[in-house]
């Protein structure tokens, strides 16, 4: 089991939160037309062995969804981010 | 074997006498016991029979690394299957049995599977699944056989009477051990004032120093350690406890066996704990396994470990044998040999060392042990009891370099070096590191936040254990200082432990996994086969994977695969560890969590009126809801058709309370639903209502519901039962990440609002008498809000049809749910209202042709289900520009039809569609959603989804469920079966 720490409610289980893929992935804008672009952000991902960032959704805490920096290989969290806070999702949180 | 109790020593209570059972025969035990140890004084050396040969086999350990001896434990619906003897506490009247053994364990018709040796050897699994006898049907002829025959004790069918418990815990530092190391560690850190948590699998403290004779000077440190620690309120000792797992973020799993050493719990007490622990830091004490050697016949009852022999002679008083051979390329068997001898055994050392430390060698001629350096047992001999040995001079090989002697023995006291026991360490971080000098590996002394002391990391001697711990634990106090016998495994260790004759053979069959009946030979065949990588090697002889996981097998059989391939061990590896430590019961990690238990179950505030009047509950969800509400005799088709046509002619009132209710608020909230909904929601006007459709991000349906909007900046969303918590997370999701630009809020006030559905014609006429409004067509049409008090109860009228009539839901502030449900019934009689359940509502949405979960099951577009209308054009939304994907909107998808049902019987939901002469077979052209019968058409109706099936209108088909074998013929009809143009509803 992980612990998450929850910029709201501070280190909890894993147990209260689900998880929710790859934070890095950018949604199109609204007005994108080009099934390319969602094609891509819905479906393909990138499988890495080492850093990563993800996100997690902390159900049943407060509700935010968080940007969690997680090394996929031995499961250290190193940072963990409101995502609405997050500036750009893409590039904000470094790695 | 000829093993005995002394009639002096050891750390049981005399003063008390109990009886074990083993397979009917009585045993004279000791409070302090084990179960093994009261066998083996009893003279019981026979416990088992093998897992695949049906060899006979005893005790080879005297702790968690016990291989052989698994027994079934009590009987009943508490019998347990493949407990330790060894590590089962003795109490009186404890019933044991052997397992896997038939008749019986002295004369086992299984024992033949010798003869079946062929298919038992290493690579079987493989060579059947995927090898030459693949789907040759060869495992379906012998799987019977072969389970029968190779296999470890049979579980109970029967429920277990006990109950068990979960625990939450938190800590500063957890410390699993209370050898010398671990209390060391656990008193210092005490001291400090951190919250330790100290974990003991034995029922005492002390690890390896109850191994001493009973009044050794540690004795009476770790008397003081104990009671020291016992006063600290800080510090909280679990004995009987084992850490089973460590998992990420310094979590670990533990086994509290709180009521295993009494006949059963009583009263009131879990017979199990599973703690759950989360801690800031962990050290490991966990100590070290003593390494058996690989010889012919190393199995025999009588060869034994010799830390185990010492175990016994000086923990339980047993001396295990009378004439002992001890097998040795280590110091650490020394010492159990010179107690042996002085408890009066004749012992033979023989010691594949050419040279040995001069002290030892001076303790042993005083002791008058005949000493034979550079000797090993080639091969113990005997069938149920070990008789002899056969010892030869080696070289450093571990190879026969001559003839040998033959040794009367009664028992053979191995040492093969030490493994620590590093199996947390592994579960969390994976290889440890190889050190040839001690032939083991080991975790380092610092990883992380654990730390690794004592026999686990190495440690030389009882004082540089004891150094350690009290490092480990913050160095607050004074260190601990004892001193112990010079005796150190590490010191000069002469790292051989398979013992052949010169052409690296063995005389017979020399185990390396005992547990799962792996043998040196399936090590060699996986080798010559091409199985050489550890984990290869591992899977093709299923060496390491029984219950023990390989805690005496792991290193011989790895030792073995690099002197095969010429390498050193740190180049062939090693596998990690995986939890469990030692089994855990099933019980244990499920606690309270089962049945009813499992999770909890939502009400609604009107479900004691449905339970009072004797309503049938479905479960829906995590929900429980009035299914239907049967009149005397009544079934439950009686029962909703009954309920059905009275809504199609008078009134009825359904309890929906369990909708998802979000409540969306703030200025951007047109927008935000504009973008959730597939359907245009920007021209909704306050006191208005809609129905919208969701898609997925993949342009798959997610759902669907009525949006309400009350106010400039407040709506009000409604989803399905089953959807609700979905919708709200991805609202979430898209509101904080992607659309952070929308200012809106969603809030979940499912749980805030009851709801009640009333249909029917009579329902206008009902609800003006209880509300006294004005509710007429031309004040609230359909599709319009109205707020109204009901039994005083301000209340929020929706007009909105799901059954096709005249329909009404009224939504109630969550605590006066029943109160206007109560009101609804008594202001009803002249209506002639009745409720009615889910399988009526199910009935009714079907003749009117609405879909549901049924048919929004996550594979279907809106075009599949005739919802194209829904769709804007002019807008982009949540799934949009997916779900134009071609391959969705290929004509032949299945797609929305009604079906009438030729004939009386009904068809069943997920039955296949296959045209009315075409084969039925395959997965057809479409199936079953839904189905019903319609007391409003008199007939069987169904909904399907059927390929290309808006232009198959008029055709007959075939309506096959091969479940129940059952074929009709249905005509394909529009899935608007009952009042299409929508006059009831907009009446
Ligand atoms: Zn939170």
């Amino acid at each position: 089991m992980l612990r998450i720490h929850c910029p709201v409610c501070g280190l909890r289980d894993e147990t209260e939160f689900t998880y929710g893929g790859d934070a890095t992935m950018r949604r199109p804008d609204m007005t994108e037309s080009d099934p390319k672009a969602w094609v891509d952000y819905v479906f393909i991902r990138d499988n890495p062995r080492g850093p990563h960032k993800e996100y997690w959704h902390h159900v049943t805490g407060c509700r935010q969804w968080l940007i969690v920096k997680r090394d996929t290989l031995t499961h250290e969290i190193s940072g963990s981010y409101l995502a609405r806070e997050v500036a750009d999702l893409a590039d904000e949180v470094a790695a | 074997m000829t093993a005995r109790r002394l009639p002096s020593g050891g750390r049981i209570d005399r003063s008390r006498t109990i009886r074990v059972q083993f397979d009917g025969r009585s045993f004279v035990a000791h409070p302090g016991d084990t179960l093994a140890s009261a066998l083996l004084a009893g003279g019981q050396t026979l416990l088992a029979r093998s897992f695949k040969y049906h060899r006979p086999r005893g005790l080879m350990a005297a702790g968690v690394e016990e291989p052989h001896a698994l027994v079934h434990l009590r009987d009943g619906n508490r019998h347990e299957p493949n407990a330790q003897a060894t590590m089962v506490e003795a109490f009186d009247g404890l019933k044991s049995t052997s397992q896997n053994a038939w008749p019986s364990l002295q004369f086992d018709v299984g024992a033949v599977n010798g003869l079946m040796s062929r298919f038992f050897g290493a690579g079987f699994y493989y060579k059947t699944f995927i090898g030459p006898l693949k789907g040759t049907g060869f495992w379906m002829f012998w799987e019977r056989l072969i389970r029968r025959a190779a296999g470890m004790g049979r579980a109970t069918t029967l429920d277990d009477p006990d109950h068990y418990e979960k625990i939450n815990a938190f800590c500063d530092v957890l410390i699993a051990g209370t050898g010398p190391a671990g209390l060391a560690a656990a008193l210092a850190a005490g001291r400090k004032g951190e919250n330790v948590i100290l974990v003991e699998q034995d029922h005492v403290l002390g690890g390896s120093l109850l191994n001493e004779q009973a009044g050794a000077p540690s004795d009476t440190w770790l008397s003081h350690a104990e009671a020291e620690l016992r006063d600290l309120p800080n510090v909280r000792i679990l004995s009987r406890t084992t850490a089973f797992g460590a998992y990420d973020t310094e979590v670990f799993g533990l086994v509290e066996r709180f009521q295993d050493h009494v006949r059963a719990p009583e009263a009131g007490k879990p017979r199990q704990r599973y703690w759950l622990v989360r801690t800031k830091r962990a050290i490991l004490a966990t100590g070290a396994i003593e390494r058996p050697m690989v010889f012919a016949g190393n199995d025999v009852p009588g060869v034994m470990l010799a830390s185990a022999v010492r175990k016994y002679l000086n923990r339980y008083a047993v001396l295990a044998g009378k004439n002992v051979v001890v097998a040795t390329n280590n110091d650490s068997a020394y010492t159990p040999a010179l107690e042996l001898a002085k408890a009066g055994a004749k012992v033979v050392i023989c010691d594949l060392r050419r040279n040995i430390p001069a002290g030892l060698a001076d303790s042993v001629k005083k002791a008058a042990i005949d000493l034979r350096l550079g000797q090993a047992v080639l091969k113990a001999e005997g069938g149920k009891s070990v008789r002899g040995t056969y010892i030869v001079p080696v070289d450093s090989n571990g190879r026969a370099t001559a003839k040998g002697t033959r040794v009367i023995c009664d028992l053979v006291a191995v040492s093969g070096g030490w493994a620590p026991a590093l199996h947390l360490w592994s579960q969390r971080f994976g290889k440890p590191q190889y050190h040839a000098s001690l032939d083991a590996f080991l975790p380092p002394a610092e990883k992380g936040a654990f730390l690794c002391v004592g026999s686990l990391a190495g440690a030389a001697s009882l004082q540089e254990a004891l150094s350690q711990g009290h490092a480990a634990g913050g160095s607050i106090g004074r260190e601990p200082s004892l001193s112990g016998p010079d005796d150190f495994w590490g010191r000069d260790l002469m790292p051989v432990t398979v013992i052949t004759k010169a052409d690296g053979s063995t005389p017979g069959k020399a185990f390396v996994d005992f547990q799962h009946d792996v043998k040196l030979a399936d090590v060699d065949q996986a080798y010559l086969e091409g199985y050489v990588s550890v984990e290869h090697l591992k899977r093709y002889t299923t060496s390491g994977m029984a219950a023990d996981q390989g805690k005496t097998s792991n290193l011989n059989a790895l030792a073995r695969m690099a002197t095969l391939r010429g390498m050193e061990i740190p180049s062939v590896g090693t596998t990690t560890f995986r939890p469990p430590y030692t089994p855990v019961a099933i019980g244990a990690i499920v606690g309270h969590d089962h049945g009813l238990y499992f999770r909890p179950t939502r009400l609604s505030t009107i479900h004691d009126w449905h339970k009072e009047n004797a309503a049938e509950m479905i479960e829906a969800g995590a929900w429980l809801r009035p299914w239907y509400y049967p009149a005397k005799g009544e079934n439950i088709r009686g029962a909703y058709i009954r309920e059905a046509a009275h809504v199609r002619e008078h009134v009825g009132i359904v309890d929906v309370s369990t909708l998802g209710k979000i409540a969306a608020q703030g200025p951007d909230t047109a927008e935000f639903l504009n973008r959730m909904y597939a359907n245009g929601f920007k021209t909704l006007e306050i006191g208005r209502l809609r129905y919208g459709v969701m898609l997925r991000e993949d342009g798959f349906i997610m759902d669907d519901g009525a949006t309400a909007r009350l106010g400039q900046n407040d709506y009000f969303m409604s989803t399905t039962t089953a959807n609700a918590a979905k919708v709200l997370a991805m609202a979430e999701h898209l509101l904080q990440t992607a659309w952070r630009d929308l200012k809106v809020h969603v809030t979940t006030v499912t749980d805030q609002w009851a709801a009640i559905a009333i249909a029917g014609p009579k329902s206008r006429d009902l609800l003006t008498a209880v509300t006294k409004a004005d509710l007429s067509k031309e004040t609230l049409p359909n599709n319009h809000l109205a707020y109204v008090l009901v039994a005083d109860v301000p209340c929020r009228l929706h007009r909105m049809s799901y059954s096709g009539e005249l329909a009404y839901e009224l939504y109630i502030p969550a605590k006066s749910g029943r109160k206007v449900w109560e009101a609804l019934v008594a202001a009803g009689a002249p209506f002639n209202l009745k409720p009615y359940g889910t399988e009526a509502m199910g009935a009714l949405r079907i003749e009117k042709g609405h879909v549901a979960g049924a048919e929004i099951e996550g594979r279907t577009t809106m075009k599949d289900l005739g919802l194209e209308a829904f769709a804007s054009s002019k807008k982009p939304f949540v799934g949009s520009v997916l779900r134009k994907r071609p391959v969705l909107e290929d004509p032949k998808r299945p797609s929305l039809v009604g079906l009438e049902i030729i004939g009386n019987t009904g068809a069943k939901a997920g039955s296949l569609l296959f045209s009315l002469n075409g084969p039925t077979k395959g997965h057809g052209e479409g199936w079953v959603s839904s189905t019903t019968y319609s007391p409003a058409l008199k007939k069987n109706i169904a909904l399907a989804l059927l390929a290309r099936g808006p232009a198959r209108i008029g055709e007959t088909i075939q309506v096959v469920d091969f479940l129940g074998s059952q074929t009709l013929q249905a005509k394909v009809v529009s899935h608007h079966f009952f009042d299409p143009e929508g006059h009831r509803q907009n009446g």
